[in-house]
């Protein structure tokens, strides 16, 4: 009897096996876009304007022009005669490449130098003189329907004020029923601040048009290259099938690399002007001040209760500041969007929220920073609300949460915003985090400490968040619907190569794909290889974001896997002699199932397909599946932390950070714990020290690393991990759910819920983020809720 | 760098752009350049001697993707001259790995190894700072706690793994340096 493959020891599904794109890492042999250099390319820098909104009187770039090594000088009129001063969004609005009539934000791209150096094209940057005509300036939604408030957009016809949308999803009227009924009605408003994703690596791109093949080939930081393909050939109008976008080693994405931005476009449009490749990356001001941010919405909402805690109906109300050019990058279907998604692990009978999304004179973006499309604003103020309610009812946190989450035995569950959630153990998660920080005891501490004036403070969150966009019937970006793919080849010797529609930028891919196709075949991880970011060999697919990597292209490779099985099989009937109907399937080999002992492996029919195909047969072993998702998968997640504040500074210390996650079941351990870990983080920055914002001018604050704090290995708490409760997704093919953005998008309200409950008693309700200490000290010291919508004061 | 200008003829003056020549060692190697006063030593690494393992992340000297060793001690590179390592001795990130039996780069660092083994990058990119960062700490203090590691990273800024795992592969790196010295065959202190 032949010994069956042991999947741990090929590093299938389950094995934290070590990352194969490591190895290029730490040796410093990465490729990241400003690693390239190509013969004879030139080197680009854009001018950025200085002023939030200016009109344009003039610009003299003949100085610039006259530095020696200056090739080129791109300004919104040159761009204007090739109808591409204005570019589209991915929603359904324009956006300025260059500035033509006027500027909208600090940061706006107005020109651009192309030079033999980048140093030369920096200095000819300054050369250029643009004469403003500065107009008044709006930072916030309030600013922006303010009678009299200047029309941002004054570029679009019919565009007679700033308001860009209005849109509500939910039962009014049924929501208004509920809270006619409540014996309580609780409230809460909050302002989810303006974020910045911030990748180390800021964007760039290298294009290289060739005028004797036609070819167009960019190399960029781009988590979408096949959308990037789409949108150069509309934009630039180029025949598609002759650009190829590749996007080289990421250096983290966070949804900040999904947007089209003006430097990508200015050079394209440089190197086919000049026929030569133009590089252009960008600096961290330029990153900060112009590229996608994330957030920046203004979200009231109340909640109807009975007395004995049952969430009767949430109503609430959102305004949305998009900045000057409306261009998240979302579902075309939803203008704010999976905001709905809020409230979804609750058993809310009914629901209605209301939209509002603005412009203002700050910069364009609306990402989704590390989250699924406004997910991470809809937990939040969830779990914001959720102790805000139960401290109004006088009940445990945990205990209210308890009582309204939706029932392991009530799955299939439809929420009242319509999603359908198909699995969870909610409850079980809370208990597990619940006996991990030590509940119970926590609360007896806090007691004894409040007695000495020490203030320490629980706060949890937890929340069930929608992954993996879409399926096509409802999701799709600029109508292209939101699907993903993979191709496996299989050669003749049993190795393979995997490529996918997505997009690494550190989450692993080449090692997990590579897990599946060794858990559907039976081919050693070690011998697939796995290639993705080239529009011209990878299959056409979304990318990489909204956590869909796992959900939709994951489940396309093990789904291409089982093509490639399905042939396999044939062969191996072929080889053995025997009926299809006859054969067994183990992991890595087939065999005739009256006769166990004769078999052959997936590497001898690999072979064969080559070799020794059964008449008739098509060649080879390769395959493509486009994967459609049935709906979204729902991991769920229970965050704990504990906190101490120091009431004579308003400095406060994470005690303990619990995360117990249920991300269905997990394909590399290592790899989801890294991610985790990472997310922890990103919510700690959010909840404690990341700080964007405006003062009256529309200068942005936050504009550098020296004002916009990152945390860094000594601010950063350590984190304690529950991997315990395991509820695979009944609709994906391996049961995985997706895990990426989980705890960024539910840990901030875990730390703000910290902090907020270490000031109970106060009467303070809220602090918005970041926690800064001074704004903790002031809630602390005057009892009042602290706002941090902009404009900030600002000294003078 | 070399820089090739387009001939404005004979009005434009010889020299319009200084240039200063510098003596230094990169990894070992000796190497002359010549180079514009206003140079950033990360570009000097970067471009001018296609080291691309050396990144640059902010501009500022907050991230700390552009760290590198001049003459052993740590350094952000976007932030020094290239013309003041002039007669001095620079190590990147193709430096770290021990030029052992495997030739040049063939043994790895135990810090390159320590970061697989940890998990302790994901994108890469902030990778190479970190590990000569961490290593200008292991040359002076072999057996650091956690607390010394995360001070000594603390100019590093990393937005993928949270740390966690970045101080484990330095500790992991710090305890097979140990066992591999031969004053301490037993991995202890002396």
């Amino acid at each position: 009897m032949t010994q069956a493959l042991d999947e741990i020891k090929i590093g299938g599904l389950g094995v934290s096996r070590k990352r194969v794109e490591d190895d290029r890492f730490i040796r410093g042999k990465g490729n990241y876009t400003d690693d390239i250099t190509l013969p004879g390319m030139l080197h680009m820098e854009i001018l950025r304007s200085p002023l939030a909104h200016a009109r344009i009187k003039s610009i003299d770039a003949s100085r610039a022009w006259d530095i020696p090594g200056v090739h080129l000088v791109l300004t919104g009129d040159m761009m204007a005669t090739r109808n591409l001063a204005w570019m589209p969004t991915l929603s359904y609005d324009t956006q300025a490449v260059l500035a033509t009539d006027k500027v909208r934000f600090q940061g706006q791209e107005v020109a651009c130098v192309i030079a033999d150096d980048p140093y030369i094209a920096k200095d000819a940057c300054e050369a250029i003189e643009v004469d403003y005509e500065p107009l008044p300036v709006i930072v916030n939604p309030k600013q922006a329907v303010a009678e009299g408030a200047p029309v941002i957009r004054d570029d679009k016809e019919n565009q007679a004020d700033n308001v860009i949308y209005h849109w509500e999803v939910g039962d009014a009227a049924g929501t208004d029923r509920a809270f006619e009924q409540a014996d309580v009605i609780s409230r809460l408003q909050l302002h989810y601040p303006r974020s910045h994703p911030s990748p180390i690596e800021c964007c760039g791109s290298i294009a290289d048009f060739n005028r004797a093949t036609s070819k167009l080939t960019v190399y960029m930081t781009t988590q979408a290259p096949h959308i990037i393909r789409a949108a150069v050939a509309l934009v630039a109008e180029l025949p598609e099938h002759m650009i190829r976008i590749i996007s080289p080693d990421i250096g983290g994405g966070f949804g900040n690399k999904v947007p089209v931005y003006p430097g990508y476009v200015c050079s394209i449009l440089a190197s086919i002007l000049l026929e030569r490749p133009v590089k252009w990356i960008e600096d961290k001001t330029g990153n900060l001040i112009s590229t996608g941010f994330a957030r920046d919405i203004y979200l009231d909402g109340e909640m109807a209760l009975r007395q004995d805690g049952k969430i009767l109906g949430v109503r609430m109300r959102c305004d949305a500041d998009h900045g000057a050019f409306f261009s998240d990058a979302q579902p075309s279907k939803f203008k704010i969007g999976l905001l709905h998604s809020t409230f979804a692990a609750y058993d809310i009978p009914a629901a209605h929220l209301r939209a509002r999304g603005t412009y203002s004179n700050k910069a364009p973006g609306g990402v989704a920073y590390r989250c699924s499309f406004r997910v991470t604003e809809a937990m939040f103020f969830q779990e914001r609300m959720m102790q805000a309610a139960a401290d109004d009812l006088g009940m445990d946190q945990a205990a209210f949460r308890r009582m309204n989450f939706v029932r392991d035995e009530d799955f299939p569950h439809r929420t009242p915003f319509g999603f359908l959630l198909d699995s969870g153990q909610y409850r079980k998660c809370l208990d597990v985090g619940l006996k991990a920080v030590g509940y119970e005891d926590f609360r007896k501490r806090q007691e004894e400490a409040r007695a000495k004036g020490r203030l320490l403070g629980l706060g949890i969150s937890t929340m069930t968040e929608p992954l993996g966009a879409g399926n096509s019937r409802e999701y799709d970006i600029l109508g292209i619907k939101m699907f993903d793919s993979a191709e496996l080849k299989v050669h003749m010797t049993g190795k393979a190569i995997v490529r996918t529609g997505a997009r690494t930028q550190g989450q692993g891919h080449e090692t997990t794909w590579a897990q599946i196709v060794s858990h559907e075949l039976g081919i050693p991880a070690e011998d697939v290889v796995v290639e993705e970011g080239d529009t011209d060999t990878a299959p056409f697919g979304m990318g990489t974001y909204a956590s869909r990597s796992t959900p939709v292209a994951g489940a396309a490779v093990a789904m291409v896997a089982r093509k490639i099985r399905a042939k396999a099989r044939r062969l191996a009937a072929h080889l053995l002699e025997v009926s299809e109907e006859d054969i067994e399937w183990e992991l890595g080999r087939f065999y005739v199932r009256s006769a166990p002992d004769r078999g052959v492996t997936i590497q001898e029919c690999a072979m064969a397909a080559y070799s020794n195909m059964p008449d008739g047969m098509e060649p080879g072993l390769e395959n493509t599946a486009y994967y459609d998702p049935p709906n979204l998968t729902w991991p769920f997640a229970c965050y704990i932390v504990t906190v101490e504040v120091d009431p004579a500074t308003g400095v406060w210390d994470v005690l303990t950070t619990v995360a117990v996650d249920d991300c269905g079941v997990r394909i590399n351990p290592m790899i989801v714990e890294g991610q985790i870990m990472g997310g922890l983080t990103e919510a700690y920055a959010m909840a404690s020290m990341q700080f964007i914002t405006f003062d009256a001018e529309g200068n942005c604050i936050g504009s550098n690393y020296m004002d916009y704090l990152l945390p860094t290995a000594w601010e950063t708490p350590g984190f304690e991990l529950h991997s315990e409760v395991v509820t695979p997704c009944p609709h994906h093919p391996i049961g995985a759910k997706g895990i990426g953005e989980c705890a960024a998008v539910g840990g901030p309200a875990a730390f703000v819920n910290a902090v907020i409950d270490a000031l109970s008693g106060t009467g303070v309700r809220n602090i918005d983020m970041p926690l800064l200490p001074d704004r903790v000290w002031e809630a602390l010291t005057y009892r009042r809720d602290i706002s941090g919508a902009p404009p900030v004061a600002t000294d003078d | 760098m070399t820089v090739v200008y387009d001939d404005l003829g004979d009005g434009v003056e010889e020299g319009a752009v200084p240039v200063r020549r510098i003596r230094f060692t990169i990894n070992g190697r000796k190497k002359i350049a010549e180079v514009e006063p206003r140079l950033l030593l990360s570009h000097l690494i970067r471009r001018g001697l296609g080291l691309t393992g050396t990144h640059m992340g902010c501009d500022t000297t907050n991230c700390g993707a552009c760290t590198v060793q001049v003459d052993g001690k740590p350094v952000k590179s976007c932030t020094m001259l290239a013309v003041q390592v002039d007669g001095h001795e620079i190590t990147t990130v193709e430096g770290l790995a021990m030029q052992g039996a495997g030739g040049p780069g063939g043994v790895l660092h135990p810090l390159q190894e320590g970061f697989k083994e940890e998990h302790g990058l994901q994108c890469g990119f902030c990778t190479p700072g970190m590990m000569m960062a961490a290593k200008a700490l292991l040359d002076e203090n072999p057996d650091p706690t956690e607390e010394d590691v995360r001070w000594a990273l603390s100019g590093n800024l990393c937005r993928c793994t949270g740390y966690q795992n970045i101080v484990k592969s330095v500790l992991w790196a710090a305890a097979k340096l140990r066992s591999q010295s031969p004053d301490t065959p037993d991995g202890s202190q002396p």
